[in-house]
């Protein structure tokens, strides 16, 4: 539901109505535009733009190779957002439920990974999952494994390392809508004879549903998106469309072919977005 | 037939001992309403009982069985919450019918329960409706049709006119008490209205930080509340300290500073001789306005303080000798055709068995 400002607006709203369109404007629908002429645009002999308006660039994104890069985005993306949802869930409901004191405790422990460099990070997956790598020592050492596990550059790798970084988008807008139910309607469903598994089904998670659908569009979007995680721990292998835009951008320079995979891949986003809210938004219109 | 029996049960929150050393029948069938102060433990008794919290000790035994390990989805026993607790994203008709789904009962068994209990509570034609589109009575009915469908063996009711307003809360009394006799379930009822405790109840138990003070029937907490206590909290009461002098034939003698002896009713037990609170009912008083007259075994001079009109009635306050502030309750059709004045001097009499003494 988007209310237009109308002008029984008192002053304070309307400024900041307007300072946020203002906002907007210049730093994304202005670059947005600028993209989307480029995309109009061809390449150059030499990497650059020639401004020639044609829609060649669109043309291409029919390839059906790029569809497979597409498909495979979606479903990497898909199961992020899946894993951060099942993993988040409890550590969500954990550092709701718990007193004020924990409560500080467990968010600086999520929010910890933030204070450091992405690339940093990644990094440290590399060290972990490589062949003489943490993990497969640990096995070793442990007797489970006598040969290291081959696992970086593997989709696994990259699975982990999108759920690992986009994990804290899920869960603390989890942790915001479980908090806001009350821990007595809990009660009323145990009183109401609902096991704990019930308890559960019926209550917490459609109550937990916002936090659900603020968490997925903040995993799911980047995740679709993502370029540093396959390419660090997939090895570049295996496409995604992230790392596809970042080498038309940076590696073969082609802009004009870069911006219309941007404009590609922001459609399926729109149109997801609008079959999900479809689909699950559809019964509680209230 | 006792439905539940508490048994020495203690449950204290770190510190504060929310339930001390409670003991308690309540038979089947009953009204039983528990009326006490802010923080005096009643809400933490409906919770043991619901099996929300854990007795430290004691026992809680319902329907002869001993149920203080049953977790709550197993006891027979309901409860409506003092914010009602409704679930927001169900409609009327999903929550009443939460409890006999997770019985798991046939969807056919389901609506029709529902449906007798809607019309049970007056809310047909609002099943469709979510909590939040219910004004506080109606969401306060789905509360009760809630628990009630579940036949349970005994509801628990946490001052559940608390959020009404005075006229609604009068309706919904009402309301409960022919809802009570219509499923004939026992009710366990907390409130901090006395009025509301007295006219609902079949009996009551008083409660002041965690104990049980007294229980028994409206009229007997009334009548011969077993400590001051207990008379303060249930119906106005005036009173005045004094020592026992004298106690012949369940009547006792009671010297007061800078008063005349005072002779009024001895409590069911007896008093032993020492400090004692003589307790008055305001509409026991009768007022003299030319000189006492005969009939009544005390006499107080005092001085008319304040004047309250209340409708049907006049509530007077008058100043006695120590200072002390009594009240008078006075119908308005009386025989007092001019109303007192403050500062007029009055007699204040009452008969000896209108009074009654109390240990302090
Ligand atoms: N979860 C808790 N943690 C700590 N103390 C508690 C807790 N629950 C209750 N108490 C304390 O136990 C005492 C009894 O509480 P209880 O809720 O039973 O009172 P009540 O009689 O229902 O009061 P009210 O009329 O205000 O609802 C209070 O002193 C309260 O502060
Ligand atoms: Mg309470």
């Amino acid at each position: 539901m988007i209310h237009l400002p109308s002008h029984s607006l008192p002053l304070p709203l309307k400024c900041s109505f307007w300072a946020a369109a203002l906002l907007l404007i210049v730093f994304f629908l202005f670059p947005l535009l600028v993209v989307f002429g480029v995309s109009l645009a061809s390449r150059g002999l030499y990497g650059g733009v020639e401004w020639v308006g044609t829609l060649e660039n669109y043309r291409r994104l029919a390839d059906p190779l790029l569809g497979m890069i597409f498909l495979r985005s979606i479903l990497f993306a898909s199961m992020t957002t899946l894993v951060c949802a099942l993993v988040g869930f409890p550590l969500a409901y954990a550092v709701a439920r718990v007193s004020q004191r924990w409560q500080l405790v467990f968010l600086t422990l999520v929010m910890i990974p933030f204070w450091t460099n992405f690339l940093v990070r990644t990094y440290a997956w590399i060290l972990i999952l490589r062949a003489d790598g943490v993990f497969n020592s640990l096995l070793i050492q442990l007797g489970v494994q006598s040969e290291p596990l081959s696992l970086l550059f593997t989709d696994f790798a990259v699975g982990i390392g999108l759920v690992y970084g986009y994990l804290p988008f899920m869960v603390l807008p989890l942790i915001v809508a479980i908090e806001r139910i009350p821990p007595q309607l809990e009660e009323a469903a145990y009183d109401l004879y609902a096991s704990m598994g019930g308890m559960f089904r019926h209550v917490i998670l459609p109550l937990s549903k916002p936090g659900f659908i603020a968490g997925g569009v903040l995993v799911f979007i980047p995740s679709l998106g993502a370029f540093i995680t396959p390419y660090l721990l997939g090895g570049g292998q295996k496409m995604l469309i992230g790392t596809l835009i970042q080498q038309e951008f940076l590696i073969s320079r082609d802009w004009p072919f870069g911006s219309a995979l941007s404009f590609g891949l922001m459609g399926i986003v729109l149109m997801l977005g609008f079959v999900v809210s479809r689909t699950f938004l559809g019964r509680s219109a209230r | 037939m006792h439905t539940v029996v508490l048994e020495n049960v203690v449950k204290t929150h770190g510190q504060v001992v929310a339930v001390d050393d409670v003991t308690l029948s309540i038979k089947s069938g009953e009204f039983f309403s528990i009326l006490g102060p802010s923080g005096s433990g009643k809400t933490t008794i409906l919770r043991l009982i619901a099996g929300l919290d854990v007795p430290d000790s004691g026992t809680i035994t319902l329907q002869q069985r001993i149920v203080n390990a049953d977790p709550p989805h197993v006891r027979p026993v309901n409860m409506v919450f003092q914010h009602y607790a409704l679930f927001p994203h169900m409609t009327v008709f999903e929550n009443i019918a939460f409890g006999l789904r997770m019985h798991r009962q046939s969807r056919q068994d389901i609506r029709e329960a529902v449906e007798e209990m809607v019309a049970l509570v007056r809310l047909k034609g609002k099943t469709q409706r979510f909590p939040a589109q219910l004004s506080g009575g109606e969401q306060q009915r789905v509360a009760l049709a809630r628990a009630l469908v579940n036949r349970p063996v005994v509801l628990l009711l946490d001052e559940p006119l608390a959020a009404l307003d005075q006229q609604l809360r009068q309706d919904m009394q009402a309301e409960l008490k022919r809802l009570q006799q219509e499923v004939n379930a026992t009710f366990i009822c907390v409130t901090h209205q006395q009025d509301e405790a007295l006219m609902l109840s079949d009996r009551l138990g008083v409660m002041h930080r965690g104990t049980l003070l007294q229980v028994g029937t409206p009229q007997e907490i009334y009548e011969q509340p077993v400590s001051s206590t207990v008379a303060k909290f249930i119906g106005l009461s005036n009173s005045l300290s004094g020592m026992v002098t004298r106690t012949e034939n369940n009547f006792c003698w009671i010297q007061a500073e800078a008063f005349p002896t005072v002779m009024a009713r001895c409590p069911e037990g007896g008093v032993e001789h020492g400090s004692a609170t003589v307790m008055v009912r305001p509409e026991r008083l009768h007022i003299s306005v030319d000189g006492p007259v005969n009939g009544y075994e005390n006499t107080f001079p005092a001085i008319v303080h304040h004047v309250v009109f209340h409708g049907n009635e006049m509530f007077y306050q008058f100043r006695l000798r120590n200072d002390a502030i009594w009240t008078a309750r006075v119908p308005i059709a009386g025989t007092h055709a001019r109303p007192l004045v403050p500062g007029q001097s009055v007699y204040l009499q009452w008969a000896a068995h209108d009074g009654l003494v109390l240990s302090s």
